[in-house]
This record gives structure tokens, C-alpha cells and sequence, in this order.
């Protein structure tokens, strides 16, 4: 009965999803229905009339395949190629219910999560159950709504597999677990940034059964049949997706199309991770290097950092950054957790920690990274924030920040109450209830200040510049305000997280000794 | 949870339902000459901006009173005055901005209205919900009131100030029930000086507090009171109409835009008695106008008459409540020139059931909503329309455990069935009407009269079919409930003996 009313909720949600019609991602997925349904395999990854190429692995082309199929009762035109920006009101009508009816494998992947929450004992209303809360957390997630239902994307679809498979490993499933991320993998390939968690756990844990007495790894009980299981579920999927391609010797051109990596390396709205905090250093440099006469206008590169689909970025005094850069730098920064895994590992729940560690370290490091990645280390890691009570706090401070890095998505003035009103529903929601399970507050002085400090931010941002004169001299000012500051408390949750990982680690060794 | 943490939830959660309901299209948008109630807003912000006060009501070369002249009372003007002060000149420019339609303009309206229901009807709600509800389900039941779809649809979709007279009126009732009845009356006033529909609260108003000077003796305390409420009325109503009084000429007018007689019994599709019954006998080509006037006032009469009584001798608020819907829906039913917006009247006293008499409300809630089907057809509603009825249906059943409530005992027919098994045995079944069954069947039904409004076109000959369908369907649902809550409120025994009976005021 609980998920009968979030079911409602959603669909509640869903009222105001009449207003995807002018976001481009609209334009984007019905392209890609018109060009799995009207053109043979062979061409659809060299298909560009439009310039919103297909560049997703080849299962998702699959899904809007048979997405397709059901799309020709709808509206006919929607399905060639030829009809860019085709929106009638049944196009729209049908992409709108697609997202409803795929929202059912998010639910499902709900309800299986709070199945696994463990559970204090003693009697609670039904309100202050850990697993409600859990189930509130996710299915009102305003990242989620904000994204999938204002701004068109399948995410709630592929955050659903991600969270069943993240639920089968807390169930010890680990075969099932394992199919649904390779799944995910060949549907969307951002996922490959979590795939050396996963990679790493279930070598460790699945493919070795037993451990020794102090934690480290037995080599003898090594079992190939496991690890046999697994590469042929890899395998098979894989050739499941990408088969067709490598027959015909598409294979070069379908990863030029999933690694497009001629875009910038910030995207039009910056991401606030460290890429941002290094821009913004840069730029503040330069022009403190300018008013002290000690660099040259003329001899600074004018390019823009936000590119979007075309350039490359030069910065003007720090040294810049390549996409191997950020390469190695991400690979870096979810080394430890990793090796953590290795070490001593802790069970599904520790895969999980590194699972959203590594989320948020290739968000924080990535090249070209979204805002919407954000979502990515946020979902999977409300599981662990009702479970203790540190995570709580962690998860406070990055949810309501990664949320609020969200806002510039929704700019118009219509949707500044939406955004306003929902985000204020989950925060009082994840404050109020976290505070009430855990009894007691969960963050410092410090980092209240700074959330409430998100207040002033939105009002700078919303109000008084809006009004102020340089509203046209420097028109880029609000998105660099929001961004700094929230990569600013992303960092702060991302290194708290790796800290109460690294302890965690660090106390297990104590055990040892 | 805290109490004001959930409080602000449900808040929070309930303006977001109104604003995203909003973000949907209005009543005549895109549609010229005449557009729809949204134009006549905007008209009317336009008239009382730039035409002096004795021009507002009068058809002048300036003032066309066809094109969406005012008919409502005062307040409304000074409402619509009030918002043309805050807007940009160039949207309520006399004649030029006729059928303005503009991204800013919609949003600007659209605020009117979230922030008319923010400051009066939401608190009233509040108030109401804590204060006078019984039982331990006061946050559920403020959430459930708040999500009543017909009231979102029609002022946040179709474009009305609903809840600033609806609003007004809830006050009234609030303040009545917390003892204040001058207050209250006071608030009753403003709320009838709002819109002239109001009039289809005001006889209970009246009984009740009639009753109540009664019951404290009408030689000494009673009397005090009874002078006292009538000139708050009076100076109110003075207040209000201050600018016309200089000149009886005015009144007349505004009167005569008030009370439009000479409009016939009933325009489209209303779910009334006079519709439904044109579809077997053609009433309005049958009797004159006049005849159609005195026959609607002596049923209308009629039909509250028993209400209206009991209430005189038993003021109390369960009565007061229950008198509420009994003479609105009765106007409502029997009336002459009804709208079907007007279903939102008895609607507001029934979400004050819902705590009560949770299934027999909800039917009636969700009844009125389905009413209103092809207006929001034709707005362009559909969409919000099956949401919000959705969500307040799963919500307010699961909440508020409707169908544990089915007995007979709950539903408060016991006194009936003792007056009436000694008379006629075999009626006693008609107790057993209001149940889960019958409930499922009604809602499938309406579901699939709207599917076929929807999906099908209707045939040639009946092009009308739909929308009859669904007013005759809906008017069953409404006589029937009207029936129901009658016996409710006339079998409750004068003197409260059952020890249940909290209620006395």
C-alpha cells in the first residue's frame, strides 16, 4: 500500500511534465525513435541530418527500436528522420507516457532496495520506518524529477537497473546484480566510471568465496567456475549490443560516437566539480594579472570554456587540461577506495561506498561532465544514509547542494516556483525525517551556514541580478556563482565520504593487530 | 514527524499540485473574439483601472457590457483594481489590450491567484483542519482538503478568484465555530460581497445564527446579539458598496448585473434538475420565463426548507456544517441560471465532512470534479484533470480508511432506521446504498464516460451526447447525496443523548 501511494506521487509529478516540449533532449530521443525505425542497422551510427547524433551504445538504440514500434500508433510523422523538431501533440503525448510506464522499473527497483535496509527494532509509525524514508528519499528525489520529467530523459529507467543491481549484491544475488550493470552498462555508457567498483567487488568477493582470518585474500579459494559465470554474462550482452556493429566492422565509428571528446572541458552549465574551482582560479588570476600590469591582454587566449559541442579550451595562466588529464586524475582519486575494496573488503556495503565514491570521484575529475551526474552518487548512496548516522550528514550536505546545482537547468520564470516549491519539499522532507530517525542533528554549525548561504545564492542569482546593471556586461555571472559555490561543498562531502571510508579501513586493520 | 514540519509539507506539497496545474493552458486562451474567463479578468482589471467608480456597472462607449461585463459584486472590482495597480500599464490599456495574451501576462495572473489562496483560503483551511476537525487525522484531513481537485482545476486551470470567496466563507465558518459570531458574520459579509453565489450559503448562516440568539433568549442576551450581528451586516454591506450609495440608480444597475433574470433557466450542461429533466420533457420551450422562475424558486424553497428548520432549532456546528451542503447543493439542484462551476459551492462544505463522513464525501468530491469534465475539456485540461483526481482519490481513500467507515452506525443513519423500520420495512435498504461496490462501479463509470469524451466523437445526430452523459450521470450522484445528507441532518435527535456526541456549541 506505501508504494501504491508513491505510485501516485509520481504520477502526480507527472502534471507538470507538459514542459519538456521546448527542451532539446525532447528533439534528441525522438530523432533517435525516427532513426531506428525508418533506417536499416547498417546506418545508424553514421546517420547525421540531425545534429543530435546518436551517441548512446548500441542496446539503448535497441530500446528506442522497440520504443519505436509502438510510437507508429501515436503519430507517424514523429518517425521520419527528415522531421526535426517535429512536436505534435501525440509526439508528445507518446514520449510522455514512454517515461511514465519505464518509471515502473525505477518503482520496482525501489521497493527492492527497501527490502534490504536493515532495520532497528521497536515500534515506529509507519512515517519514521528507515525503509519509508529511503522510499521517499528516491522515489521524490527532486534531481530525478527535475531531470526526467522536466527535462525528458530516461534516467529514472536507467537509475532503476542501476538500483536493482545495486539491490541483488545487498541480497547477495551477485549473478543478477552483475547482468543488470552490464545491461546498464550497454545502455548508457557514463556507468563505465562505477564499472572498476564493480569490477573490483566481484572479483574479490564473488569469484574468491572465502577470505582468510585476517581479511586478506585467499588465493586457493579461487573459483573459476564464478569467474567463468560472469564473463560469459559480459560477453553475451555485449554481443548482444555491440554484435551487429563488430560484424559489419562499425566498431571504430560507434566508439567515435560514444567518446565524442572534441567538447570542452566544462559543459554549457558548469558541473561543480574541481574543473569549475580550476576555471574560476584561472579566470581570477588573469584578471588579477591584468590589473597588476603583469600580463598582457592582447597575448590572452580568447576562447570560451564552455564549448558545448566544438572546442577545445585553453587556460590563460594555469597550465590546461587534456582529456587524459582527467583521465589519470579520476583514475587517481578512486584508486584508494578501490584498493580499499581489495584489501578488506567489507561486503555489499562497502562495494557500495566505493560504488558511490567512484561516482563522485569521476563526477568531481570527469572531462565534459553534467550536472545530472551528480545523480549518479546521490541515489545509490540515500541506502547508506539511512543506515548511520554519519553517512546522514554527508548525505544532507551533498544532496542538498548537488540539488541545488540543478537550478540553472530550469530557467525560465514559470518553472522558478516548481523548482522553488520541490526543492523545498525535499529538503524539509531529508532534514526532518534523517534528524527524527537518528535523533539529534546531523551537520556542524559550519556547514548549516553554508547551506543556508545557498539561500543567498539563489537570491542573488534569481533577484538581484536580474536587476542590476550587469546583467548584460557579464551574463555568465549567476552560473558561475552557483557553480563555485557548490563545488564547494561537493568537495567538502566527497572528501568526508573518503575519510569515513579510509577510517573504516584504517579500524579494520586496528581489529587486526 | 513534527507537527509543523508535515504541516509545511502538505503546504508546500499543495502549491506545487496549483502551480504545476497552472502551468497548463486557461479558459479561452487563443480563442478570439471572446476568449474566456481569464479575458474577463484581465477586462475587468482594465475597466476599474481607467473608468471612474459610477461607470464601472453601466454600459457606456468606454464600458461595452457585452464584451465580459462586470457581474459581480464590489469586492471583485476592488480586487481586479487592486491587481491592475501592480501590473504593467500597457496590459490593462483601455481598448488596446483587449485579448492581450502574453508569457508575462499569464505568469502575472497566475501569481494573483497563488497569492489570493496563499493569504486567505489556505489558512482558513489550516485553521479549520486543527482546530475544528475531531479525531486524530487532522494533518491527513488538511492534506486530503487541500487536494480537492475541483477547486485547483477551476482556479488555477480555468482561471478564477474561487478561493478568496470560498476562502472567505470557510473563515466565516471557522470563526463561527470558535464562538466569535460576530467575526463571523463579518467574514460571511465579505465573502458575499465577493461573488453573489455566496447567496447559496447564506440561509444556514442566517438559521444558525438566528438559532443560536434564540437559544439564549431572545428577551435579554439573545436580543444583544442578534443587533449586534445585524449591524455588523449592515455596516458592512455599507462599507462595501460605499461608492454607489450616493445614488440608487447605481444599485439598481449593479443589482441588475448581479441577478441576470432575463438569461433563462439554464445555459449548456449543467448537472441540475432543469437539464436533466429538458432531456424528457423540453421544459424551457414549454413554460414561460416567468413560470420557470416561480416554479424553480418554490422547489429550490422546498428543498431547504426542512434543512433550514432544523437547524433554527439546533444550532449547533455539526448542523451548521451539514446545512451547508444541504442549501448549497439544494440551490444548486433547483435553482434558476445555475453554472456548473457553482458545484464548487456545496463542495467546500463538504470537504469539511471528510473527516466525518469520509466515503459519502469523497464520492461527492470526486462527483463534482467528474461534473466539470467537458469545461475542462474544453481548457485543454484533461491532463491535470485525470492527475489531481487520481492522486485526491488514492490519497483521501487510503488516508482517511474510507471503507472502514461504511457502517451504519458510521455513516449516521442509525436514527433513521429506527424512525423509518416501524413505518416501511422494506426501505430500510436503502441504507445499505453507500458502500464499496457501488462506489468502485460509480468511479469505473466515470472513468469510462471520460475515456469516451475523450477518445470518441459523438454522432451526428446527438453532438451533445457526451457532455449529457456525463451532467445526467453526475446530477443521480448529486440528488442522491442531497437525499442522504437531508436524512442525516433532519434524524439526528434534537437533544444530544449518545455519549459520541462531542459536538455542541
Amino acid at each position: 500500500s506505501i508504494s501504491k501511494v508513491h505510485c501516485v506521487v509520481l504520477l502526480t509529478m507527472t502534471v507538470f511534465s507538459g514542459y519538456f516540449s521546448h527542451s532539446t533532449d525532447f528533439e534528441v530521443h525522438r530523432n533517435w525513435l525516427a532513426i531506428t525505425h525508418s533506417l536499416p542497422v547498417s546506418k545508424w551510427y553514421h546517420e547525421n541530418t540531425s545534429e543530435w547524433t546518436l551517441d548512446y551504445p548500441p542496446l539503448f538504440a535497441w530500446f528506442e527500436y522497440s520504443l519505436s514500434h509502438v510510437a507508429q500508433h501515436f503519430d507517424k510523422e514523429m518517425l521520419v528522420v527528415q522531421n526535426l523538431i517535429y512536436t505534435s501533440p501525440a509526439t508528445i503525448l507518446f514520449q510522455r507516457l514512454s517515461v511514465i510506464v519505464t518509471d515502473i522499473v525505477f518503482i520496482y527497483a525501489v521497493k527492492e532496495c527497501c527490502r534490504s535496509v536493515r532495520e532497528e527494532k521497536g515500534s515506529k509509525d509507519l512515517l519514521g520506518h528507515p525503509f519509508f524514508i529511503l522510499a521517499a528519499l528516491l522515489l521524490w528525489n527532486f534531481g530525478l524529477l527535475i531531470v526526467d520529467h522536466i527535462h525528458f530523459q530516461y534516467n529514472g529507467f536507467l537509475f532503476g537497473i542501476l538500483l536493482l543491481s545495486v539491490a541483488r549484491h545487498l541480497q547477495g544475488r551477485h549473478l543478477e546484480g552483475a547482468l543488470l550493470f552490464t545491461v546498464l552498462l550497454n545502455l548508457k555508457h557514463i556507468y563505465l566510471y562505477i564499472a572498476p567498483a564493480y569490477g573490483i567487488f566481484l572479483l574479490r568477493s564473488y569469484c574468491f568465496t572465502k577470505d582468510n582470518t585476517d581479511g586478506s585474500v585467499r588465493w586457493s579459494s579461487f573459483s573459476p567456475v564464478r569467474l567463468v559465470a560472469l564473463g560469459s554474462i559480459v560477453i553475451s550482452v555485449g554481443a548482444l549490443s555491440f554484435g551487429p556493429f563488430i560484424a559489419m566492422g562499425q566498431l571504430p565509428q560507434v566508439l567515435s560516437r560514444l567518446f565524442p571528446f572534441k567538447r570542452g572541458l566544462c559543459h554549457a552549465y558548469w558541473a561543480p566539480n574541481v574543473w569549475a574551482l580550476y576555471n574560476m582560479v584561472d579566470k581570477a588570476l588573469s584578471v588579477l594579472g591584468v590589473r597588476l600590469k603583469l600580463l598582457d591582454v592582447a597575448k590572452l587566449p580568447k576562447a570560451s570554456m564552455t564549448g558545448g559541442l566544438v572546442q577545445e579550451f585553453q587556460h590563460s595562466i594555469l597550465p590546461s587540461v587534456s582529456p587524459s588529464i582527467t583521465l589519470i586524475c579520476t583514475l587517481l582519486s578512486i584508486m584508494p577506495a578501490v584498493l580499499s575494496i581489495w584489501c578488506r573488503p567489507r561486503g555489499a556495503r562497502g562495494f557500495l561506498r566505493c560504488l558511490v565514491v567512484c561516482a563522485l570521484g569521476s563526477f568531481m575529475f570527469g572531462w565534459h561532465v553534467h550536472e545530472k551526474a551528480i545523480l549518479m552518487a546521490i541515489l545509490p548512496f540515500s541506502i547508506l544514509a539511512v543506515e548511520s548516522r554519519e553517512d546522514a550528514g554527508i548525505f544532507l550536505m551533498l544532496t542538498t547542494t548537488g540539488h541545488y546545482s540543478l537550478f540553472p537547468l530550469l530557467f525560465t520564470a514559470a518553472e522558478l516556483p516548481i523548482k522553488v516549491l520541490l526543492m523545498l519539499l525535499f529538503t524539509l522532507y531529508s532534514f526532518t525525517s534523517l534528524k527524527k530517525l537518528f535523533r539529534g542533528s546531523l551537520l556542524n554549525p559550519l556547514e548549516t551556514t553554508y547551506l543556508l548561504g545557498l539561500v543567498a545564492v539563489e537570491i542573488l542569482c534569481e533577484v538581484v541580478y536580474p536587476l542590476s546593471p550587469w546583467q548584460h556586461t557579464l551574463p555568465f555571472v549567476p552560473l558561475l556563482v552557483t557553480s563555485v559555490y557548490c563545488s564547494l561543498g561537493v568537495s567538502y562531502s566527497f572528501i568526508r565520504l573518503y575519510v569515513s571510508l579510509l577510517r573504516q579501513h584504517g579500524t579494520d586493520k586496528h581489529k587486526q593487530l | 514527524m513534527e507537527n509543523w514540519s508535515l504541516v509545511s509539507i502538505c503546504v508546500l506539497f499543495g502549491l506545487t499540485a496549483r502551480w504545476a496545474v497552472s502551468l497548463n493552458s486557461y479558459s479561452g486562451a487563443g480563442k478570439p473574439p471572446m476568449f474566456g474567463d481569464y479575458e474577463a479578468q484581465r477586462h475587468w482589471q482594465e475597466v476599474t483601472y481607467n473608468l471612474p467608480v459610477h461607470e464601472w456597472y453601466f454600459n457606456t462607449t468606454d464600458n461595452n457590457l457585452n464584451y465580459w461585463g462586470l457581474d459581480y459584486p464590489p469586492l471583485t472590482a476592488y480586487h481586479s483594481l487592486l491587481c491592475a495597480h501592480l501590473i504593467n500599464p500597457d496590459w490593462v490599456e483601455l481598448h488596446a489590450s483587449r485579448g492581450h495574451e502574453s508569457y508575462g501576462h499569464k505568469l502575472f495572473m497566475r501569481a494573483t491567484v497563488l497569492v489570493a489562496d496563499l493569504l486567505i483560503y489556505i489558512p482558513a483551511v489550516v485553521l479549520y483542519s486543527f482546530y475544528l476537525s475531531e479525531g486524530s487525522n487532522k494533518k491527513k484531513v488538511f492534506l486530503c482538503i487541500l487536494l480537492y481537485p475541483g477547486l485547483i482545476l477551476i482556479d488555477y486551470g480555468h482561471f478564477q478568484y474561487n478561493s478568496i470567496s470560498l476562502g472567505l466563507a470557510l473563515w466565516g465558518v471557522v470563526v463561527l465555530g470558535l464562538g466569535w459570531d460576530v467575526l463571523g458574520s463579518l467574514a460571511f459579509v465579505l465573502s458575499l460581497n465577493y461573488k453573489q453565489m455566496e447567496l447559496y450559503h447564506s440561509l444556514p448562516f442566517f438559521c444558525y445564527l438566528l438559532g443560536k440568539c434564540f437559544k439564549q433568549g431572545l428577551a435579554g442576551r439573545g436580543l444583544f446579539l442578534l443587533v449586534k450581528i445585524a449591524v455588523t451586516v449592515l455596516v458592512t454591506f455599507a462599507l462595501c458598496w460605499l461608492p454607489f450609495l450616493s445614488d440608487p440608480g447605481q444599485i439598481l444597475q449593479v443589482v441588475h448585473r448581479l441577478f441576470p433574470v432575463g438569461r433563462g433557466l439554464f445555459e449548456d450542461k449543467v448537472a441540475n434538475t432543469w437539464c436533466s429533466l429538458n432531456v424528457l420533457i423540453k421544459i424551457k420551450t414549454i413554460l414561460s420565463t416567468d413560470t420557470q422562475l416561480y416554479f424553480s424558486l418554490t422547489t429550490t424553497l422546498l428543498a431547504i426548507l426542512p434543512s433550514s428548520i432544523k437547524l433554527l432549532m439546533k444550532p449547533t456546528l455539526w448542523q451548521f456544517k451539514l446545512a451547508l451542503v444541504n442549501s448549497s447543493l439544494a440551490f444548486f439542484l433547483f435553482s434558476f441560471q445555475v453554472h456548473e462551476k457553482s458545484i464548487l459551492l456545496p463542495a467546500l462544505p463538504v470537504c469539511l465532512l471528510l473527516n466525518d463522513l469520509p466515503l459519502p464525501a469523497i464520492w461527492f468530491l470526486q462527483a463534482s470534479t467528474f461534473s466539470m469534465l467537458p469545461l475542462f475539456l474544453k481548457d485543454g485540461l484533461l491532463v491535470p484533470y485525470v492527475v489531481t483526481s487520481l492522486a485526491f482519490l488514492f490519497f483521501s481513500i487510503y488516508l482517511l480508511s474510507a471503507f472502514e467507515h461504511c457502517s451504519e452506525d458510521k455513516l449516521r443513519l442509525g436514527p433513521y432506521r429506527r424512525l423509518l423500520i416501524c413505518i416501511v420495512r422494506r426501505y430500510g435498504y436503502l441504507s445499505n446504498c453507500i458502500n464499496k461496490d457501488h462506489f468502485y462501479f460509480s468511479i469505473t463509470a466515470m472513468a469510462g464516460l471520460s475515456f469516451m469524451s475523450v477518445a470518441l466523437a459523438p454522432p451526428d445526430q446527438l453532438p451533445d451526447l457526451f457532455p449529457l452523459l456525463v451532467s445526467v450521470f453526475s446530477y443521480l450522484h448529486f440528488l442522491g447525496l442531497l437525499l442522504y445528507f437531508n436524512i442525516v441532518q433532519i434524524a439526528e435527535p434534537l437533544q444530544s443523548v449518545r455519549k459520541n456526541q462531542k459536538k455542541s456549541n
